[in-house]
Parts: C-alpha cells; sequence; structure tokens
C-alpha cells in the first residue's frame, strides 16, 4: 500500500466521523473534569451540549448521498445520519432524565455520563459500520459500558446481580458472534460487507462455511437486540438497571444494533435466504414477549417484555427484505425510541423504592396520576402508542412495518403480529388503568404504602417527557416526510449496490 | 504439527478446567496459550504468535497468579467417583460420529483450498500489520482506546470504596 496518500485521505474523511469524534472527546474532557473537580453538577450538562451539537450536525445530514469513508470501512450519507440522530437524542433523553434519578439515589458520579458517551461513540461506529470490523468494534464499545452502567449501583445487590447476567451472556454471545465472523471471512475472504455479497460460493464446503458463520453472526445480534429465544437475560437485566439507562439500554442499543443488522442484510447478504428463518425468530418473540407481560406486576419487568414483543414487530419489517420494510422498520425504530424512553423515564420519576423500581409492584402507583398529571397523562400517551392506538406514533409504525411483509407474502406473519398486539392492549391499559382510575384506597394492604421519595421532577426531565409525548403525536400524523425520508435511503444504496 | 499442538491445546484447555487448584489451573492456561502460540507461529503469523506469548503467557497470567495469590484461593473440594463406563461410552460415541461426518464430508468434496504460504507470510508481519492498522483501520483504534478507557473507568467505579 502507497502511504503518502493515506494521511490527507484520513483528514478529508475526518467530518464523516464528527460526531464520533465530539462525542468521544467531550467523553474524555468529562473523565478528566471529573478527576479534578469529583462529580462536578456541570459535567452532564457538557455532555447534553455535545449530543445536541452533534444531534443538530446530523440533522443536516439527512439528505446526504451514501458514500463510504476510512478506506470503506465507515458509511456516511442520509441512512447512518437517521440512526445517528435516534441514538444521540436518546443518549440526550437519558442524560437529562438521569440527572433528577441520580441525584436521588445519591450516585450521581460523572463517570457515569462519561460512560454514557463513550456507549454513545460505539453505538454510532456500530451503526455507520460498512466493515465487519467496525461493528465488533462498536458492539465491544457500547456493551462494555452498558454492563458497567447496569451494576453501578453497587449497594443493590438486584443491581449487581443484573450487571452479572448481563455481562455473563454478553460475553458468551460476543464468542458466538466473532466465531460467526470468523467463518464468514473464511469463506468469502473479506472483512467489507459489500465484497462479501460479491465473494465466489463456489463449492459446497465454503457455502457451508459462510452461512454457518452467518447463523453464528444473526445470534449474536439477536441476542443484542433481545430476541427470542435469545431474551432470557433481558427482564432480570432491566428490572436492575437503574430506569433512565434502561430506557437507554433498550432504545438506542436495539436502533444501533438493528442499523447495524440492516446494513449487513441489505449489503452483506442481499439474496433473502434469510426471510423464513427471521420471520420464525419474529413469530418467536412476539409471542414470547407479549404473553409473558401478561402476568407480569412490576412495570420494569412488564416493559421489559414489551420491548421483547416490540423487537419482534421490527423483525416482521426486516424479513419483508424490501426497501419498505427496510424503511419501515427504521422509521419504526425512531418510534419505539421516543415512546420506550418516554416510558422508562415516567417510572424513574416515579420509583420509591430505592431499589431501582426493582421491588415496587404496579398497584403501589395506584392513582398516582391524580397527584402527578404531567407524569400520568404522558405516561398514558406512550402506553397507548406502544399498544399502537391510532392517531399516535406507535400506529404508523406498526402499519409500516406490517405492511410490506404482507406485500413481500407473509400474511401469516402479519396475522400473529396483530393478533399479539391486540393481546397487549391488556398489560399496556392496565397501567393506565392503575394510574388514573384507581385511588390510594384500592390498594391491597399487602403491597408497601408509597413514601414521598420520588426523585424530584426538574423542569429539564418534565421537559423530556412531555417533549416525546408531543413528538408520538406529531409523528403520528405526519409520519409521510419520515417514512419518504427512511424509504430513500433504500431506493439510493440500490442504486450505488446495482451495477 | 498442526494436531500435535490442536491436541496438547484442547488437553490443556480440559486441564484447566478439570483442575481443582486455581494455582494449577492457571498453569495450565498457560500451556494451553503456548500452544496457540505455536499454531499462530505455523500459520506464518509470527507477529501475533510472540505477542501471544509476551502479553498472553507472560503478563496477563502473572497478573493472574498474583490475584490467586492474594485472594488466597484455597483448592476445591475434591470431586465424586466419576462413572468411567460412561465416560469411555462418550468417547466411543463421539469417535463413531466423528467417523461418520468424516465420510460424509468427504462425499461432498468439503476440502478447502488451503491459502499460499507466502501470502500468509507477507500478511502475519509486524510491518504489514502496523500499516493496516494505521491507515484503514486508523479511526478504529481511536474507538478501542476508547473502549479501554471505558473498561478502565468501568472497573475502577464498580470496585471502589464508597467515599463519602
Amino acid at each position: 500500500m502507497d502511504l503518502s496518500t493515506a494521511f490527507p485521505t484520513l483528514v478529508t474523511d475526518l467530518p464523516a466521523a464528527f460526531s464520533m469524534s465530539v462525542v468521544g472527546l467531550v467523553g474524555l474532557a468529562m473523565i478528566v473534569l471529573d478527576a479534578f473537580r469529583n462529580d462536578h453538577p456541570a459535567i452532564p450538562w457538557l455532555g447534553v451540549a455535545a449530543l445536541g451539537v452533534s444531534a443538530a450536525w446530523e440533522a443536516t445530514h439527512l439528505g446526504a448521498p451514501q458514500s463510504t469513508v476510512f478506506f470503506e470501512t465507515l458509511r456516511t450519507g442520509g441512512f447512518v445520519a437517521f440512526i445517528n440522530l435516534i441514538i444521540l437524542l436518546t443518549g440526550l433523553a437519558t442524560i437529562l432524565l438521569s440527572v433528577p434519578y441520580l441525584n436521588q439515589l445519591r450516585y450521581d458520579y460523572g463517570e457515569v455520563y462519561a460512560l454514557i458517551m463513550f456507549s454513545t461513540v460505539g453505538m454510532i461506529m456500530l451503526g455507520s459500520a460498512n466493515n465487519m470490523v467496525s461493528i465488533f468494534l462498536g458492539l465491544e464499545t457500547m456493551s462494555v459500558c452498558l454492563y458497567v452502567l447496569t451494576g453501578f449501583i453497587r449497594e443493590d445487590e438486584g443491581a449487581v446481580e443484573s450487571a452479572l447476567k448481563y455481562f455473563l451472556l454478553g460475553a458468551f454471545s460476543t464468542g458466538f458472534f466473532l466465531y460467526g465472523i470468523a467463518l464468514m471471512y473464511g469463506a468469502t475472504g473479506t472483512m467489507a460487507l459489500p465484497a462479501m455479497a460479491a465473494a465466489e460460493l463456489g463449492t459446497l464446503s465454503t457455502r457451508l462455511l459462510f452461512w454457518g458463520g452467518f447463523a453464528l453472526f444473526l445470534v449474536g445480534f439477536f441476542f443484542k437486540v433481545s430476541a427470542a429465544p435469545f431474551h432470557m437475560w433481558t427482564p432480570d437485566v432491566y428490572q436492575g438497571a437503574p430506569t433512565p439507562l434502561t430506557g437507554y439500554m433498550s432504545t438506542a442499543t436495539k436502533a444501533a444494533a438493528f442499523a447495524a443488522l440492516i446494513l449487513v442484510l441489505v449489503h452483506a447478504v442481499p439474496g433473502g435466504e434469510w426471510q423464513l428463518s427471521v420471520a420464525a425468530v419474529a413469530v418467536l418473540t412476539m409471542v414470547i414477549g407479549n404473553v409473558m407481560a401478561l402476568a407480569q406486576t412490576n412495570v420494569k419487568r412488564l416493559l421489559a417484555y414489551s420491548s421483547i414483543a416490540h423487537a419482534g414487530y421490527v423483525l416482521v419489517g426486516l424479513s419483508a427484505g424490501t426497501s419498505a420494510g427496510y424503511a419501515g422498520a427504521l422509521f419504526y425504530l425512531l418510534v419505539y425510541a421516543v415512546m420506550n424512553i418516554g416510558a422508562f423515564g415516567v417510572m424513574s420519576m416515579l420509583e420509591w423504592d430505592g431499589k431501582e423500581g426493582r421491588e415496587q409492584t404496579l398497584s403501589s402507583l395506584a392513582g398516582i396520576a391524580n397527584d402527578r398529571p404531567v407524569l400520568g397523562s404522558t405516561m398514558g400517551i406512550f402506553m397507548l402508542s406502544l399498544i399502537g392506538f391510532p392517531p399516535l406514533g406507535g400506529f404508523a409504525g406498526k402499519y409500516f412495518v406490517f405492511a410490506p411483509a404482507v406485500d413481500a407474502g407473509l400474511t401469516w406473519l402479519v396475522v400473529i403480529g396483530v393478533l399479539m398486539s391486540a393481546l397487549s392492549a391488556y398489560y399496556y391499559l392496565r397501567v393506565v388503568y392503575v394510574f388514573w382510575m384507581q385511588s390510594a384506597d384500592d390498594v391491597e394492604a399487602t403491597d408497601p404504602v408509597r413514601a414521598a421519595a420520588f426523585p424530584r421532577a426538574t423542569v429539564a426531565a418534565t421537559g423530556t417527557l412531555v417533549v416525546c409525548a408531543v413528538a408520538l403525536v406529531v409523528l403520528g400524523v405526519f409520519f409521510g416526510g419520515v417514512l419518504e425520508t427512511t424509504l430513500g435511503f433504500f431506493e439510493s444504496t440500490a442504486m450505488a449496490t446495482a451495477p | 504439527m498442526f494436531f500435535l499442538l490442536a491436541t496438547v491445546a484442547v488437553a490443556a484447555a480440559l486441564g484447566m478446567l478439570i483442575a481443582r487448584n486455581p494455582v494449577s489451573s492457571a498453569l495450565w492456561l498457560v500451556l494451553n496459550l503456548f500452544c496457540i502460540a505455536g499454531l499462530y507461529l505455523t500459520l506464518n503469523a509470527s507477529f501475533i504468535g510472540v505477542i501471544q506469548i509476551l502479553v498472553y503467557a507472560g503478563a496477563i497470567m502473572v497478573l493472574f497468579l498474583f490475584v490467586i495469590m492474594l485472594l488466597n484461593l484455597s483448592a476445591l473440594p475434591g470431586l465424586e467417583e466419576i462413572e468411567w463406563s460412561s465416560v469411555g461410552g462418550f468417547a466411543v460415541g463421539l469417535a463413531l460420529l466423528s467417523q461418520l461426518l468424516y465420510v460424509v464430508a468427504l462425499q461432498f468434496e468439503l476440502g478447502m483450498d488451503p491459502v499460499g504460504a507466502e501470502a500468509a507470510a507477507e500478511v502475519g508481519s509486524a510491518a504489514s500489520l502496523g500499516e493496516i492498522l494505521f491507515t484503514r483501520y486508523a479511526l478504529h483504534l481511536q474507538v478501542a482506546g476508547i473502549l479501554l478507557l471505558a473498561a478502565t473507568v468501568g472497573a475502577v467505579l464498580l470496585a471502589q470504596r464508597r467515599f463519602q
């Protein structure tokens, strides 16, 4: 390789990594500031500023043409900007919601916010990957930060338990993932995604090697997005992790991992031979997630099963294997991020047991909406949107992942999906019912009475929730523009990959 | 050469799992790491082979042993009597299965073309690794740095005493 051009190329490519660099450097600055001014209150706001600036930068690049940078290891363009926008805004909301929550628990360490930033760097790399090395590095950077964020409340055994489970199972799934990448590399001789599609899989042995590797690779991904039957860790981990960070885990992680999965499916294995296996996983995920959620009394555990179910809905869109399916999945990821970060945000504001809401039941929050009308009504909107109630974003999202699947001939899959989302209305509406229509007198004596130990509802945190709720209504009514944008990403990639 | 090293590596990995004493378990791991390094060397990946010995078998294993000795871990209690007949049966079954699979594999011509030794020698040197690491994967190197920093910060965050 001629090295004389390498450095200038890297410099000219640097703007493409703007968000990654800004978020990473500010994360480093936060660590340094924390070393000199321990737990300084400005640290989270530094993060908010960096994420906000990066999000604004990405928003101006939504229409950018698709291209690759850094010797074809990363992608740029509209798709990447869209995913980065979801990741950065989710990170922003998480920090705003975490500040009062961690203050209440007296765990407002500066390192926590820096780890959120580092995790965001990993997600950005994951969501813009064009190379297996980028995917793996992004995934690991993201995961290692999340393992720590799950368990940093060390005095609570539930948090430690969930962090240990997450770490052990996560490390195990990384093994599958890496083995899959190795086999795919062995079969094709390349790490770059488009080159994988172009590689000759002549003999039966190379084909076996490639598809075996791809199966292992999918197992690793399905673990990260908590699709059944690799979902076992999700309820325990979500229940024990600090609530706003659970929201971050369940939204930004899934957005980034699904984005990378879409990139792999579009660029590395465009044939669609995987369609039926992804559909089978989607069915399992939807059924297990929704049925198990019916019996939950703890809201965080309920939301964990619901997030499994929603991963299933996104997989329905993917299994269509068409541009419309991918575009619908992207739109769904946006809607899902908004409503889930909101739901976990409300729960973090309504937490009184000092154990990350691990032990408080739903009925202990009976009638809470009368005391906290803003939290109650935003929660109502999030729950209705999670069901997929018509004027809200959740409905539009579900429609645009289900419709392409019908067009692709997967009607049976969509029938199951619709039945399951009808089933989900029961447990989502129960939350709304308990919040609004019960009063504290209805609570059975066995449930502990809630103390006035809620985190202080700061303007920033409440504002975040209200903005999320408004965004859901807007997405539910004016979905056309967003959907056209996401559809545009795949039309242009199709043109780019065609000879 | 490959089969010798691979067999010893697998045996050493098993020994590490079975050993009841943490120190001997760690020493089995050293043997395993040496065998893996040998495999790298036979594949002409000289740089990775040497690094494997220096970093893993050297530095990391010393840390392992220090931690084991500092924690003063005692050996686990002995095993119950193993039923050797069932172990033997398992081994015979495994051998039969692998034979069958081998025959099937031959039928389908599942042979892989080996990569030429010259090509492997070319990419295995420290120079070519460094070249690719600082050009194509320059950004990835920075992110890997962030990953390591995050791991370090996280370890301190999880292990520190609460000081207020």
